[in-house]
């Protein structure tokens, strides 16, 4: 069956990629997802602030020590190719060029308008395909409003885009007051596609040690249905290629996103937890399902299951609450 | 085209010695450890030398070993040079006479420095390299950056001509570390003054199986004479060569040398002689009274072995009448010093065969700059002068004040020969505010892109936390010969408003100069906050005064308290040295030189703060009232009198000032003297929150500087106690109805934060906050000032005998004997230290080895070593680096011989004693601290019942009696010490049985140097002389000790495990044998924010890189396995500890596949090892048996 997908500009042989995370960014991980038959590699994030802290420590622990005192004027030795800077990451890219077939797109997230402007035109020139822009923010200061959040994230999406020629999706979160508003902003800036949702570190609490311990907690299908309800509304009022990233874990899980309107299905948790064999297993369990219902290409089914093409387009807009409110009675 | 570069001799140094070498054996000592560095970093870039090879360094156990592989690679026919200084070419030595010996061209560049007599200096004069002017090596002296590097290049061209080994040599610190703008050689020059013949010669003469020979033969009486004397002609030939090489240089270079230098009136009739950096000072003098019509010249010695009579003489004008010889060195009982009586020796013999051109003129010696100490202008005059006397003094020392043997020379500190061509800045600024680095950059910046020449100096206190810093630059039109501090400056820029209070900041500024303060006060408010003193001396000298809030302008551009790049930007407007687009556009390139590898959020962010400064800079009005409050004492009116007389003096840092007299004749100095300086560094301290706090007592554990106290004592006492003390009641069920306080001492605590990240302690309403909190300094520092004098004061010490000095709560109760020393903040060594203080203190003698905790511990002015209420205190003292254990056990032995003669006096006078006294004396228990007492309190009696007895032998034992109570002895040191150049000593000292405990604080890198490899180093780190990453695991020092079966070996961590430490210490103390206990410290050198030190501890454990155990052999007497492991199988991976360190993390960020291997290797390690201790802890002597025994946590 032909599961050919165009997104950003590539022709995949199908829409289940590994999204970006921990095991998409090195060259074993790479070849062995290729293997299991990736159409491409999302690249785990270049976190500004992560390099801006790093070359921060590193000033801290070596240059600030220096010339304090007279029989040590240095601690340590001056690395003559000291690579705090962002080079890990590119090389990594045209590492993973090298070594696979399939097309590699890398992932940024910016916390500077330099780091926005830059980091992006160096990712191009080391040979990504293509650029997922993370939004990875959270908007936890009183004094600026959505309105100004909002600028702020297109200002930098819009510095990316005027900074490099290769295709540019966005990461978004979902807590926007109006996805549908934003998603039509980002569109007119020129990027190709929108990545539905991020998912952030959820900070659990140390009850006796009253400490906050940062975790990140694999996904399960709990959360698909979110994001398919956002993806059955943004489909077909955005011209923007749509990209589900997020609590894909099971063959029918891919169905839902395809049905609600996803160009593309990113998988993540699934290939921690079971490896990237997991990758093949979805993708036989994609092909089994369609043939089994009979389907010819994923044309008939992308979408069929949006706001514009669901049987009841209001049960996505307030299918649960409707149901929650009707199944309870009083006394 | 003539190249330049602006660096310092050292550097300068290395680069010729390494193209000109191909191996190169080193063992780091300052100030030669920089060339040494320079050799390692050229090898990492893979700079190759004149004839296309890498030259390879090896860093060995010691100077002696340095030698010894340059004696072996020479004789294998490498080209081969090492750096030394001080002690390091005494231990050089014994190869040095027969690397002579053997005739073999070598060349060693020695930044010579004082050596340890009563004191050890690191700092500059020629004692080192006079002490082996009779090894048989060519000496041949530099004066200056540019001479260095150019007499580097002839040291190794003649050597191989002459096959005489060359000692290059100039002055530590002084030219070692002045930077300088100079002319650089580049390889043609050097291929030209090579001989290649000579170089192929020295190959052929290789010892080889393929042509063998034999060498180092021992001889008898019938030959070893005439051998001896074989080689006469080739040390009479290297005059002529040397000259011969100056000459070829010459020509290819244009600077001109002779083997003795002449300059001034063609007529001189006073005629002066010195060698190295002073040369230059006298130089320039004589050539300005020259001007003014003195008829005087110098003669400066480059070539000073083998002494060159003939070419002495000729370069000495007819007519000379008199002679000043400067030697800058001191031969206790010689006649006079070496350069004095060469010169005297070949004028008298010229005379006598009727050689000397001139009548024998009248000659005298001198010392000057000894141990660095200023020589300038003023003092070359004063010799000047004292030839023109009817009767001068024939053996003289010249600026100092000597009221003693009235030796110095008077002289008048105005008089200066400094042309107004010359712009002269002087900074103060504190070691960790970047200062220095900043003052080097604007330097090279001057030298690199102007036409000017440039010159940049730089002094440090002898602090590892909150030192001084004083920058001393110049620069100018032309070549700038000035050796000497700038004491009159056109620009004067303070960066700590601070100094004002403490020192005499504006003392060097000229009239009219700019002053720059750094000070957080707007500037029509900055007057008012000015020290009488300084009032006083802008108005005096019409200062204009600049300011800026460096601080908040370095903070708003992200740069921390990092102010180097905000006052940076300042002078370069102020001084007008460039036009200031100009200047701030070559900042922003030396920032991207410097930091652009370091990532470009650095660069932003001094652009950042380059681009504030300009905007915040003010002129400051001076009013001109001179009604302030002037500078208040450095100590108080109830320090002890020589406290008052000389402690305070240096402390101000005018110890220049201080006669012979104030000094003690035999280095032997009180202790208990860093409570007298209070230094009040920390930015913020921490607070105590009664209310919060579980009174667990590891704040005061782990505090570096003993900067935070507990005490419980009866309520009564707060009676009287300042408003702001606080206190609680004490929980501890045996002291029910007690008061218990925390108590910090705001001015000694340095603020590093260990305290508050130990605390276990949360607020539970808001748990961001603990039991004790980090506040501003200046929110609390006069009260506290209050609370803690009330706290040492009026609240006694709680009572050692009912504490159990076992575990940490209790101990910690226990008065530390080690407080407020210059260590870093956060050092991980000093919380050992001063644990050891507290447990055994007043009945400690201390060996030192030289290191980190020689510098905390005994450099001056003030030492941190205290006394407890009855005056009783460690006892400290330092020999040397590599002779520490020898030196510890030679204490026991002492102790332990007058121990026993007491003894044997008690027991022959029992009868007039009291035998019932003396057998409880004899038979006492003094394995506890109420044991002890009991005996201190027979001694009392005993010492009593003699007072009045003449007996020569009752005498005696009076004398002794203090020996019939405990002492402890322990050797302290680093892991350089014990593992590298110290572990011959230590091994045989433990071998010997005797009762010494040796404590080891394990930094795994020599850190007072500046973080070179040592054997401790672990696998992965990069250090110096390991930048890669230290391929091999570190030594496992407690193993080999424990393989003698009667020592007791311990190794601890404090921050993973605080009661094992406690509890180590405790058992080797008492072990009556030697102990051996290992500390890990974490320390600057890692490469890690300190505060987290005790965290980053329990990971290293928690690793297995760092297995704690104790080896008691006790056990095995209790049928126990002597070996028991304290800490728990290894549960986290080594990366994980590797990666919040920099020294580890800095390999991931350059090479990360060698990162993966390294990591991996040190897990197989970690895991390897812990197997072995983990099979050993089950080993019982002498039945085998039993499972492993792992202790109690």
């Amino acid at each position: 069956m032909n599961l050919q997908t165009n997104y950003l500009g590539l022709k995949l042989a199908h829409p289940i990629i590994p999204g970006a995370g921990p095991i998409t960014g090195d060259v074993p991980h790479a070849r062995e997802l290729e293997d299991c038959g990736a159409p491409c590699l999302i690249m785990n994030s270049l976190f500004e602030e992560q390099i801006v802290k790093e070359q921060r420590a590193a000033f801290a622990a070596v240059d600030e020590m220096e010339d304090s005192f007279a029989e040590a004027l240095s601690y340590l030795p001056e690395p003559e190719d000291y690579r705090l800077g962002p080079d890990d990451y590119l090389s990594r890219i045209s590492h993973l060029k090298a070594a696979v077939d399939i097309p590699v797109i890398a992932s940024v997230n910016g916390i500077s308008p330099d780091g926005w402007s830059e980091y992006p035109k160096l990712i191009a020139a080391a040979g990504a395909d293509a650029l997922e822009v993370n939004l990875y923010h959270l908007a936890s200061d009183p004094h600026e409003s959505a309105a100004e959040v909002e600028e702020r994230l297109l200002s930098s999406i819009r510095t990316v885009r005027e900074g490099i020629d290769i295709p540019v999706a966005v990461k978004l979160s979902p807590f926007f007051t109006s996805i549908p508003h934003f998603v039509s902003q980002i569109e007119a800036l020129g990027v190709q596609a929108v990545v539905l949702f991020n998912r952030f570190y959820q900070p659990d609490i140390d009850i006796e040690e009253l400490r906050t311990e940062p975790k990140l907690r694999l996904s399960d299908s709990s959360g698909l249905n979110m994001r398919l309800r956002w993806l059955a509304i943004l489909h077909g009022r955005t011209n923007l290629e749509l990209s589900l990233s997020g609590c894909i874990h099971t063959p029918e899980d891919v169905i839902k996103g395809l049905m609600a309107g996803a160009t593309t299905v990113q998988t993540v948790s699934g290939l921690l937890k079971h490896g990237p064999q997991r990758l093949r297993e979805l993708l036989d369990g994609v092909r089994t399902w369609l043939v089994e219902h009979e389907y010819g290409d994923l044309a008939q089914l992308r979408g069929c299951m949006s706001h514009q093409n669901a049987p009841d387009p209001e049960a996505i807009e307030r299918g649960n609450y409707a149901m929650v409110l009707n199944s309870w009675t009083a006394g | 085209m003539k190249k330049h570069a602006t660096l310092e001799a050292n550097e300068a140094v290395s680069s010729v010695a390494c193209r000109l070498s191909e191996t190169i054996a080193i063992y780091p000592i300052t100030p030669s450890s920089p060339m040494s560095e320079f050799a390692d970093v050229f090898e990492t870039r893979g700079q190759k030398n004149l004839w296309g090879a890498i030259p390879r360094v090896v860093e060995m156990q010691s100077e002696g070993g340095a030698s010894a592989v340059c004696h072996g690679t020479l004789q294998s026919g490498c080209l081969s040079t090492t750096f030394t200084s001080s002690q390091g070419l005494l231990l050089m030595i014994p190869a040095m006479y027969k690397i002579a010996g053997e005739l073999t061209p070598f060349v060693m560049h020695v930044a010579a420095r004082s050596l340890a007599t009563h004191a050890l200096s690191i700092f500059g004069d020629h004692s080192d390299v006079m002490a082996v002017r009779q090894t048989g090596f060519a000496m041949l002296a530099s004066a200056s950056v540019q001479e260095a590097h150019d007499f580097a290049a002839i040291s190794h061209a003649v050597t191989l001509t002459s096959r005489v080994p060359f000692l290059h040599f100039f002055d530590g610190f002084r030219t070692s570390h002045e930077v300088q703008k100079i002319e650089t050689l580049d390889d043609e020059v050097l291929r030209e003054l090579v001989d290649d013949d000579a170089r192929h010669a020295f190959y052929r003469r290789a010892l080889t199986p393929d042509a063998p020979s034999v060498r180092g033969t021992a001889m008898n009486p019938d030959g070893h004479f005439q051998a001896r004397e074989a080689s006469n002609n080739f040390y009479t030939a290297v005059p002529g060569q040397v000259q011969a090489a100056f000459d070829r240089f010459a020509e290819l270079t244009g600077r001109r040398y002779s083997l003795f230098d002449y300059t001034g009136d063609p007529e001189a009739e006073k005629v002066l002689v010195v060698m190295a950096s002073g040369g230059e000072t006298v130089d320039e003098t004589v050539k300005y009274l020259a001007a003014k019509g003195e008829k005087v010249g110098v003669i400066r010695v480059r070539l000073y072995r083998p002494f060159d009579e003939a070419a002495l003489l000729a370069a000495l004008p007819t007519t000379v009448k008199s002679i000043a010889v400067l030697d800058r060195t001191k031969e206790p009982g010689a006649p006079a010093e070496p350069l004095y009586l060469d010169i005297v020796a070949s004028l008298n013999e010229a005379r006598d065969t009727g050689r000397l051109p001139f009548d024998m003129p009248r000659v005298i010696g001198g010392r000057y700059g000894i141990s660095s100490k200023e020589f300038t202008p003023a003092m070359v005059k004063a010799v000047i002068d004292e030839l023109d006397m009817p009767e001068p003094k024939r053996r003289f020392t010249v600026g100092i004040e000597d009221d003693v043997t009235r030796l110095s020379l008077d002289y008048d500190p105005a008089f200066s020969i400094e042309p107004d061509s010359v712009v002269r800045a002087v900074f103060w600024g504190l070691g960790s505010d970047g200062t220095v680095g900043a003052n080097r950059n604007s330097i090279k910046i001057i030298g690199e892109e102007t036409e000017n020449y440039a010159q940049g100096y730089f002094v440090f206190d002898s602090k590892k936390s909150g030192g001084v810093t004083v920058s001393h630059l110049r620069f100018g039109p032309d070549l700038i010969r000035a050796p000497y501090l700038v004491s009159s400056a056109s620009f004067v820029a303070c960066h700590q408003f601070g100094f004002l209070e403490k020192f005499d900041v504006l003392e060097s500024a000229m009239e009219g100069a700019t002053v720059l303060l750094n000070a957080a006060y707007a500037p029509d408010k900055l007057w008012d906050k000015l020290p009488l003193e300084a009032r006083q001396a802008i108005v005096d000298k019409k200062l204009k005064v600049y300011t800026i809030d460096a601080f908040s302008v370095a903070t708003d551009a992200g740069m921390g308290g990092r102010i180097n790049t905000v006052m940076q930007t300042c002078f370069f407007a102020l001084s007008g040295v460039l036009p200031r687009d100009e200047a701030i556009a070559k900042i922003q390139e030396a920032i991207k030189k410097t930091y652009s590898k370091k990532g470009d959020e650095i660069v932003r962010r001094n652009f950042a703060a380059v681009d504030m400064a300009l905007q915040h800079l003010h002129e400051v009005p001076v009013p001109g009232t001179l009604d302030g409050e002037p500078r208040a004492a450095t100590v108080p009116e109830d320090a002890p009198d020589f406290i008052k007389r000389v402690t305070a003096v240096m402390m101000e840092g005018k110890g220049d000032l201080l006669p012979v007299s104030a000094f003690p004749v035999d280095g032997v100095w009180p202790t208990d003297t860093t409570k007298w300086e209070k230094r009040a560094i920390a930015r913020e301290i921490p607070a105590w929150d009664p209310d919060v706090c579980i009174q667990c007592n590891k704040c005061v554990m782990v505090c570096p500087h003993a900067a935070i106290r507990a005490k419980f004592y009866d309520k009564d006492l707060l009676a009287g106690a300042p408003p702001t003390f606080k206190s609680t009641d004490f929980k501890m069920r045996e002291f029910e109805g007690a008061a218990y306080t925390i108590q910090i001492a705001p001015e000694d605590c340095t603020g590093c934060k260990l305290c508050t990240v130990v605390c276990p302690a949360k607020n539970r309403q808001e748990p961001k906050l603990k039991a004790i909190n980090m506040t501003p300094l200046e929110d609390l520092r006069a009260a506290e000032r209050e609370n803690y004098e009330f706290f040492l004061n009026t609240i006694p010490d709680p009572d050692r005998s009912k504490l159990n000095h076992g575990e940490v709560k209790s101990s910690q109760f226990l008065r530390p004997l080690f407080e407020y020393s210059g260590a870093c903040a956060g050092c991980g060594e000093t919380p050992y230290v001063k644990l050891l203080s507290q447990l055994f203190g007043d009945r400690t003698m201390i060996a030192n080895a030289t290191g980190c905790s020689s510098i905390y511990g005994g450099n001056l002015p003030t030492t941190p070593y205290a006394q407890n209420g009855d005056g009783r205190g460690p006892a400290w003292a330092n020999s040397l680096f590599e002779d520490n254990a020898e030196f510890g056990f030679g204490m026991r032995f002492a102790v332990d011989q007058k121990t026993e003669f007491a003894q044997v006096l008690l027991a022959k006078l029992a009868p007039e004693i009291g035998e019932n006294l003396v057998g409880e004396i004899l038979d006492a228990d003094q394995s506890d601290e109420a044991g002890i007492e009991a005996q201190r309190a027979r001694v009392v009696t005993l010492k009593k019942k003699l007072a009045n007895c003449s007996q020569r032998e009752a005498v005696t034992l009076r004398e002794l009696a203090d020996y019939l109570v405990k002492k402890s002895v322990w050797i302290v040191g680093g892991d350089g010490w014990a593992y590298d150049i110290g572990y011959g000593g230590l091994d045989h000292v433990l071998a010997q049985g005797r009762d010494v405990n040796v404590l080891v604080l394990d930094t795994q890198v020599y850190s007072n140097t500046g973080g070179q490899a040592s054997k401790a180093t672990p696998i992965g780190a990069a250090a110096k002389f390991a930048a890669s990453g230290k391929g091999s695991a570190p030594k496992e020092l407690g193993l080999m000790a424990m393989q003698y079966g009667n020592v007791y070996v311990a190794r601890v961590a404090m921050g993973a495990k605080d009661s094992q430490v406690v509890k180590a210490l405790q058992e080797a103390e008492s072990w009556p044998g030697p102990s051996l206990v290992i500390a890990y410290s974490h320390c600057i050198a890692h490469g890690f924010d300190l505060s987290l030190g005790m965290e980053q501890q329990k990971l290293l454990v928690n690793s297995g890189l760092w297995t704690l155990f104790r080896y008691d052999p006790r056990r095995i007497d209790e049928g126990q396995p002597p070996l028991i492991l304290d800490s728990k199988e290894p549960k986290v991976k080594t990366a994980e500890f590797m990666r919040n360190e920099t020294r580890f993390r800095m390999i991931e960020k350059v090479n990360p596949e060698r990162f993966k291997v390294l990591a991996e290797e040190a897990q197989v390690s970690a895991t390897h090892r812990w197997k072995l201790l983990e099979q050993m802890a089950s080993i019982h002597f002498p039945e085998e048996a039993a499972a492993t025994t792992t202790s109690e946590d």
